[in-house]
């Protein structure tokens, strides 16, 4: 049973979410709100379960009293909604800013930069690598704006676009396959649920949603006396 | 008004539709397409396939239900190369619902191929924290997972009888939808620890980890939902992942017409005006 209303649910709010492709609408409405609200409220309860009472709560229980110093963090930086104290919330963020500026800024740079860099000193032996690092050079020689983008150096600026909108386009093309993963994924869903198992949830909601619209429709071309 | 303005002004909702169909009627009609192998999925592919028996495997499930479309996929098709060659798996989420899903897969998986809780296999949750969680787990990952997902003490189980810290992890594989996630565990896992790290992510991110697998940071990569086909194929049971394929190969033909027609217009438009 619990199965068969979680696929009703899933299905309709699907179809309400894909309503707004034909036009904006209460069904998407409701959809969108309902969203932003449920999220917000899982966000909450779910850090509150598996965050504050697993890592604050129970370990001052059990009589780790150090961590009562994180909890006051944690209701400083509260504080950031309230505008006359607001400059309490500054501690917490600084400190913990600078704890993760710290603790990351080595590990960093060397996996970020100093790998990156070691890994770009390639021989020029073949095709691949001389496009390596042609592409490293023009692109970061795009960004250097100390110096006027002229001669040489502009040209070097140039190739760098070049290679700079290749790495956009890809980064792209990616972008669009998973969204179209994404949508895969729903429309297999949308199927499934529209079986016999499911009680045909996909068909009817289609219907029900479509009906709507033409209501809307029909009285939104009577004029407003005709209305009741 | 010509061919070239009612292209120009075609009804977006036209395209939502061809979109739609494009990707529907392939899983209304099945298709059998071959699925080429890139080689970052094949490097990933050779390097679990290289352990022996026994070895650890630390996964871990850095992704929600928003991305489980393109993740998910590629969650199983490693379970099941894991278990198939009787590896070790050690389950874990920086992500507060990545250890449900993580149990979700292995249940699955687990019982396809007989393995048993606790000695095969194990998933010892969540942890906030990120970078943190990772570090600590160096050193020692019972202190950061005294209990595993359902609560009870890691000690008790025989899996992790042997594993203490990094030292004991043959690999680790990030299957991840954003942070903490593969950059987190390259900073850590792999330049701190030096440990093994290949990776699954969503198609979004992949381009941005291209560099560390050319770097050789990340032994292997799965991008996005061709990633996970790509290993299904070869771990050899075809799942969702391939199944959907003939949709996102048709679905991306409809795209590049419609990107086509776009810049003819658009050319043709700049030779008129220039005239």
């Amino acid at each position: 049973m619990t199965t068969l209303l979680g696929a009703w649910i899933a299905a309709a709010l699907t179809l309400f979410i894909f309503s707004f492709l034909y036009k904006d609408n209460p069904f998407y409405k409701f959809a969108e709100h309902l969203f932003v609200g449920v999220s917000a409220g899982y966000a909450v309860v779910a850090g509150v379960r598996r965050v504050i009472i697993p890592n604050m709560v129970e370990p001052v229980l059990q009589g780790d009293y150090i961590y009562i110093v994180s909890g006051i963090m944690g209701f400083m930086m509260l504080t950031r909604i309230f505008p006359k104290i607001s400059w309490i919330s500054r501690w917490a963020i600084a400190f913990t800013v600078g704890v993760g500026s710290g603790y990351s800024i080595i590990t960093y740079l060397q996996s970020n930069a100093l790998d990156q860099v070691q890994a770009t000193l390639l021989p020029f032996n073949s095709f691949n690598n001389i496009l390596m690092i042609v592409g490293v050079l023009t692109a970061l020689i795009y960004f250097f704006f100390s110096k006027e983008h002229k001669g040489v150096f502009g040209g070097a600026a140039k190739v760098g676009i070049w290679f700079l909108m290749v790495a956009f386009g890809a980064s792209f093309g990616y972008t669009v396959m998973a969204r179209i993963s994404l949508l895969i994924g729903r429309c297999t869903d949308l199927v499934s649920f529209s079986s016999r198992d499911y009680a045909y949830a996909t068909p009817i909601l289609l219907l029900c949603i479509v009906a709507g619209f033409v209501i809307a429709e029909v009285r939104g071309r009577k004029p407003a006396s005709e209305q009741v | 008004m010509n061919l070239c303005d009612r292209l120009k002004n075609i009804d977006r909702r036209i395209i939502f539709v061809l979109i739609a169909l494009s990707v529907l009627i392939p899983i209304l009609i099945p298709i059998e397409l071959k699925i080429h192998v890139s080689p970052p999925a094949q490097a990933l592919y050779d390097e679990i396939d290289r352990l022996p028996p026994g070895s650890n495997v630390l996964m871990a499930f850095d992704y929600g239900p928003s991305t489980m479309p393109e993740v998910y996929p590629m969650s199983l098709a490693i379970l099941r190369h894991a278990f198939a060659k009787d590896l070790q798996v050690i389950a874990m989420a920086l992500w507060p619902e990545g250890a449900s899903i993580a149990q979700d897969a292995l249940n699955i998986v687990a019982e396809e191929f007989d393995k048993e809780y606790g000695t095969d296999y194990i998933n010892l949750g969540f942890k906030t924290g990120g970078l943190i969680v990772i570090q600590a787990m160096g050193t020692r990952i019972q202190a950061i997972f005294p209990t595993d997902q359902a609560g009870r003490p890691v000690e008790t189980f025989p899996i992790m009888e042997k594993v203490k810290n990094f030292d004991d992890i043959a690999i680790i594989v990030d299957l991840s939808a954003g942070d903490p996630g593969i950059r987190s565990w390259v900073m850590i896992a792999q330049a701190r620890y030096h440990k093994k790290v290949g990776a699954g992510c969503t198609a979004v991110s992949a381009p941005a980890f291209y560099p560390y697998l050319q770097s050789g940071q990340l032994v292997g990569l799965l991008g996005g939902l061709v990633g996970a086909a790509e290993y299904e194929t070869l771990v050899k049971h075809p799942d969702s992942a391939t199944e959907a394929m003939p949709s996102q190969v048709l679905s991306h033909a409809v795209i590049i017409i419609f990107i086509l027609i776009g810049n003819i217009t658009f050319f043709i438009e700049r030779r008129r005006s220039k005239k």
